[in-house]
């Protein structure tokens, strides 16, 4: 990666996010480190409550209480012409002035279910217009015009009267189609996409895919994709982060994840899904046992209890750390480190 | 289910785990409630007040000190006493408890007759005294008070006396055990009508559904003090006070049903929905084994929460009926009975000890509210 | 679809024919029928015993609806359930209602999607998966206890948790519950319905595999409903494809997934995204315009046809039949013979 200070748009270093609830702490982030290339697809995939979403909320600022950020940071490289400035949004009041400027304008999210980020008493006109007359010094109609063509733009047909349409008119696509225009409308630098197409069918789903591949060649922005479908993450992805429990496990470009993968759960993964194609009846090789119930995660190595190759003795008392492959590529398990790679 | 059987022997447990999550996992609906309910502090207060309420309706002849109805021109308006222990005599300090008596004082301006404490009389009163006999639960002949004055001739007005001399405490502590019941009754009434109709209005839905649900939203749009005031005028004034009695619950609950009637029809319609229950179907279960065993429990908790949260409309129903005389009448005595005599504004000047049974009003019907939001709150482990 | 195919081959299990279920839309006052949701609208199907057959769609594509009406927890409007019991005897399923479906209920069953709704939390395991025993009157007392521990134990379930509540289990090990309640009567046919959907991709592997297992060990014959091809492909013997309340195509996997004959299954599987991102089908992804159809409204002819990229005149007039094309390859399309379509070969390579 040449030239890499100008290519980064976001750092996250250390991240730590933790709920406090009466039943104890749970860690739902626990140390995450990536970064997001400018005009890139980042894909952080895993299975559910490995932290993904928060990781993605806590860009933003957006987690739910009682979860707020512990530590690190979070480092947002703005481009003003040739200078970049670097903000921490981690650091910032999550009510304040500062991150709300960020959040819709410079990055703005989607979610799995259109209708938690879409209002169910305005019209999808009035919810873009509204984004646009928030961050942007434009007038009435202007911000109409604009919300018109970003609908047309995200292939809603007739937009000038689909502008009209309250959110419960229109299909699940069609919705998702409506979120990814107001999302895009201030032409954010980074779109955060959580498990956008989850709740689609797969020809809605390859739509949509297609239509952000389209969208962020057309408008140059980043994306962040959050998603557990190992198939969307080989379709989407340039970089990918592996979560498992709160840990980022393994991270690379995506064709060493698929054709390389290093960590014994990156590994598992891969092989337990049946793949269109495989001939049929061969038996999955599945991972055993159940993910770890969130109030109770294993010491050390989160993955030891379920890792056929995991140490005894070493994997459940020793947190791996972070360890270094080249070209941008990191895993974290103790098989890599050079004190334990004779076990490998 | 939840007592801990012997597990099938022969099987060892690989890895045990920690008995306090052990507990968790086979832990009931109803333990799972308790947990949630006892992090609820106000709902535990609201609770022990409301058990410690119906307690004393239990057991009202046994606390109050003399009977509700003796009389006594002497003490008209005699204002309340204070129970004292310390006795500084010639021969030392001795501690008992005793009250004080009254000393008549003429207001030789407005000619008003008041009471003062008089401090030289002193009258001994004792716990588990000997007093006017009664049976309790009228059953158990006893003669034992909890307190009360060891000659049952001196005057003992705790919380004063009203217009005929009669013991405020007294009257209120039967006045609970009217109040409290009428309650319990009246909703034990709309339960039935409301679970019976709620059901089968979610049940089988369709026209019958539509039917009960346009019942009720008339019963709803009656404004209800006129209505009560229709039907309470209506009662012949020469029922006998028992009878009076279970027609106001009558009346209350005529009302009260609707409210629960559409909380179960809300469960039975999105229970019916849920997996779990066409799993049952598909075991081959009856109807009535899908009702009883699969559906039923899983509202019953909530229809508990509804219950106590529609006592304390049919407590205050009851107060205000009865104090527009409408109501329960003398000699039968409710707290709203009581505060009819607090009704105009020359005796509440001159003894403002009438309104007490107001005060029990109020803390009976808070206690009742918090108790019911923290079942409602819990009444749903799952969720 | 071929006459009674049930009668001739004594290797079908079960034969669906011209099955319709019709839900009526009321509205008003008086609440009066101003028509029909088509969610199974003529559906034609057969189960060989033993075999799994693979049932998918998008979703309101009335596959769940199918199932169901197998079942006969939906009374449906028209058409045939044909079963073959134990003795050979041949039963319509559609016809039977109340009392009389009782047997069938015990060897027809289902595993449900969602692991959290389909377990009542309010009863322990014990009751749970016992309930199938304790209705029928199989079992009851310590002879439940010990067949509810043996059924737990081949799920994969520690016997000594059957006092524990479904609160105390993830989402897989629930899942397992449910499938010994399913198990629990013996059944013949069991109907799998989104059986792994709401499963993480590491968990889904193990109930897959358990699945299969179970399948060998006793003899099971599954209707494996799904909307996941991967999955489908990998579990079925035979797949069937539904689009508006109709099926398009049935056929062998092997052949469906590389021969594909009708243009909506062809769409189907080029959406699927491949777990290799050398594979990247974006050039060669045939994204299909528009929405599924309404089942209320459907469109005249072949329901596909407004969408279809191979759509004629023809289409838009003339439904197209269910007919078999050979070797047991069903379609319903005007021009199955003339299209050449595209299907997937090896590890998701596209062919041409």
């Amino acid at each position: 990666m040449a030239n890499q200070d100008q290519d980064i748009l976001l750092e996250v270093k250390g991240l730590k996010t933790y709920f406090f609830l009466d039943e104890g702490t749970v860690k739902a982030v626990d140390g995450v480190d990536f970064e997001i290339r400018r005009q890139q697809t980042l894909c952080i995939v895993g299975e559910s409550g490995c932290g993904k979403s928060v990781t993605a909320r806590s860009i933003l600022q957006i987690v739910d209480p009682p979860g707020r950020i512990v530590e690190g940071e979070i480092l947002y490289h703005r481009r003003n012409g040739n200078t970049t400035e670097v903000l921490n949004l981690a650091a910032m009041d999550p009510r304040g002035q500062e991150i709300r400027a960020v959040r819709g304008k410079e990055i703005s999210m989607i979610f799995q279910e259109p209708m938690t980020s879409l209002s169910p008493v305005h019209t999808i006109g009035n919810q873009i217009m509204e984004a646009i007359l928030l961050h942007m010094p434009v007038s009435k109609n202007e911000a109409r015009d604009t919300a018109i063509d970003m609908l047309r733009r995200v292939g809603i047909p007739k937009p000038e009267s689909r502008i009209n349409d309250y959110p419960f008119q229109l299909s699940g696509g069609m919705r998702q189609r409506a979120m990814i225009a107001m999302a895009l409308v201030c032409r954010p630098s980074l779109l955060i996409a959580d498990e956008p197409t989850t709740a689609l069918d797969v020809t809605t789903q390859a739509q949509i895919l297609d239509l952000m591949l389209e969208l962020q060649e057309e408008m140059g922005m980043a994306i962040m994709l959050i998603t557990h479908d190992l198939g969307v993450v080989a379709e989407m992805a340039d970089d990918v982060v592996v979560m498992y429990l709160g840990h980022a496990v393994e991270r690379g470009d995506v064709d060493s994840i698929f054709h390389d993968p290093k960590h014994p759960y990156t590994r598992a993964l891969l092989r337990s899904i049946p793949k269109v194609g495989l001939k049929a009846r061969e038996r999955l090789d599945s991972i055993r046992g159940m993910v770890p119930d969130p109030y109770h995660r294993p010491a050390g190595c989160p993955f030891h209890t379920r890792c056929d190759e995991a140490i005894p003795g070493v994997c459940d008392r020793i947190v791996p750390p972070r360890i270094p492959l080249g070209d941008g590529r990191e895993v974290r398990c103790l098989l890599y480190t050079e004190e334990y790679a004779g076990e490998r | 289910m939840t007592e801990a059987r012997p597990l099938t022997p022969g099987i060892a447990v690989e890895e045990p785990a920690q008995e306090t999550e052990i507990n968790l996992y086979i832990a009931s609906q109803w333990q799972l409630m308790w947990w949630r309910f006892r992090r609820h502090k106000l709902a535990l207060i609201g609770g022990t007040v409301t058990l410690i309420i119906y307690l004393i309706a239990l057991f009202v002849e046994f606390l109050a000190p003399t009977d509700p109805n003796a009389y006594s021109v002497r003490y008209t308006y005699a204002p309340p006493q204070r129970l004292h222990f310390i006795d500084r005599t010639d021969k030392g300090i001795r501690i008992h408890p005793y009250v004080y008596g009254y000393k008549v004082k003429v207001d030789k301006v407005a000619l008003r007759r008041t009471f003062v404490i008089d401090k030289t009389k002193k009258y001994p009163v004792r716990f588990f005294v000997k007093g006017t006999p009664y049976k309790l639960w009228g059953l158990i002949e006893m003669k034992t008070h909890l307190i009360g004055p060891v000659d049952p001739e001196a005057p003992m007005y705790l919380l004063g006396a009203d217009r005929m001399g009669r013991d405020m405490l007294s009257r209120m502590i039967y006045g609970t055990r009217v109040s409290m019941s009428i309650g319990l009754v009246g909703v034990a009434l709309s339960l039935i009508l409301g679970i019976l109709l709620g059901g089968i209005s979610g049940y089988y839905g369709g026209s019958i559904d539509t039917l009960i649900q346009r019942i009720i939203e008339f019963l709803r749009s009656i404004p209800t003090i006129p209505l009560w005031l229709g039907l309470g005028a209506a009662l012949p004034p020469n029922w006998p006070p028992l009878r009076v009695y279970f027609g106001i619950t009558v009346i209350l609950s005529l009302i009260g049903w609707t409210g629960l009637a559409r909380v179960v029809r809300g469960r039975f319609l999105s229970l019916r929905e849920e997996d779990f229950v066409l799993a049952a179907r598909l075991d081959g279960s009856s109807e009535l084994r899908i009702i009883l065993r699969h559906m039923v429990p899983s509202f019953l908790s909530h229809i508990i929460a509804s219950i106590t949260l529609s006592i304390p409309s049919m407590i205050l129903s009851e107060t205000a009926l009865s104090f527009l005389g409408l109501g329960l009448r003398p000699p039968v005595v409710s707290w709203g009975v009581l505060l009819q005599e607090a009704q105009n504004v020359r005796s509440v000047a001159t003894a403002p000890w009438l309104l007490i049974p107001g005060i029990a009003v109020v803390v009976a019907v808070l206690a009742l509210n918090f108790l019911g939001d923290g079942l409602r709150d819990a009444a749903d482990p799952y969720a | 679809m071929a006459d009674d195919l049930i009668t001739r081959d004594e290797e079908v299990l079960l034969e669906v024919r011209d099955l319709k279920m019709h839900f009526p839309i009321r509205r008003g006052l008086l609440r009066r029928v101003i028509g029909y949701v088509k969610a199974v609208d003529g559906v034609n199907l057969f189960i060989r015993k033993g075999e799994t057959l693979g049932l998918v769609g998008e979703s309101g594509c009335g596959k769940t609806t199918t199932g169901r009406c197998i079942l006969r927890a939906y009374d449906p409007t028209g058409g045939q359930i044909l079963y073959r019991q134990k003795d050979g005897q041949i039963v319509d399923l559609s016809q039977l209602d109340g009392k009389a479906l009782k047997p069938y209920r015990r060897e027809i069953r289902m595993i449900f999607q969602d692991p959290y709704s389909s377990l009542n939390p309010r009863m322990t395991l014990l009751d749970i998966v016992g309930e199938p025993l304790r209705v029928n009157k199989i079992a009851s007392g310590k002879e439940l206890e010990d067949r509810v521990a043996a059924l737990l134990r081949r799920v994969g379930l520690r016997p000594e948790y059957m006092r524990r509540y479904p609160h105390a289990f993830s989402g897989g090990e629930r899942q397992r519950i449910g499938i010994a309640r399913a198990l629990a009567l013996d059944p013949r046919l069991v109907v799998a319905d989104e059986a792994v959907s709401a499963l993480d991709v590491s968990v889904r592997a193990q109930i897959l595999n358990l699945l299969q297992d179970l399948q060998q060990e006793f003899d099971l014959t599954y209707l494996f409903i799904a909307h996941d091809l991967s999955v489908v492909e990998y579990i079925s013997d035979r797949v069937a494809v539904m689009y508006v309340g109709k099926l398009v195509e049935l056929a062998d996997t092997e052949e469906l997934y590389i021969n594909p004959k009708h243009p909506y299954t062809e769409a189907l599987l080029s959406a699927v995204p491949k777990p290799d991102p050398r594979l990247r089908t974006r050039k060669h992804r045939i994204v299909l315009q528009g929405e599924v159809a309404d089942p209320a409204h459907p469109p005249s002819g072949c329901y596909f046809h407004p969408r279809c990229p191979y759509a004629r005149e023809r289409c838009a007039k003339e439904e197209p039949q269910l007919r078999d094309i050979g070797g047991g390859h069903y379609v319903a399309c005007h021009y199955a013979e003339e299209l050449s379509l595209r299907g997937v070969i090896g590890e998701g390579i596209v062919a041409q």
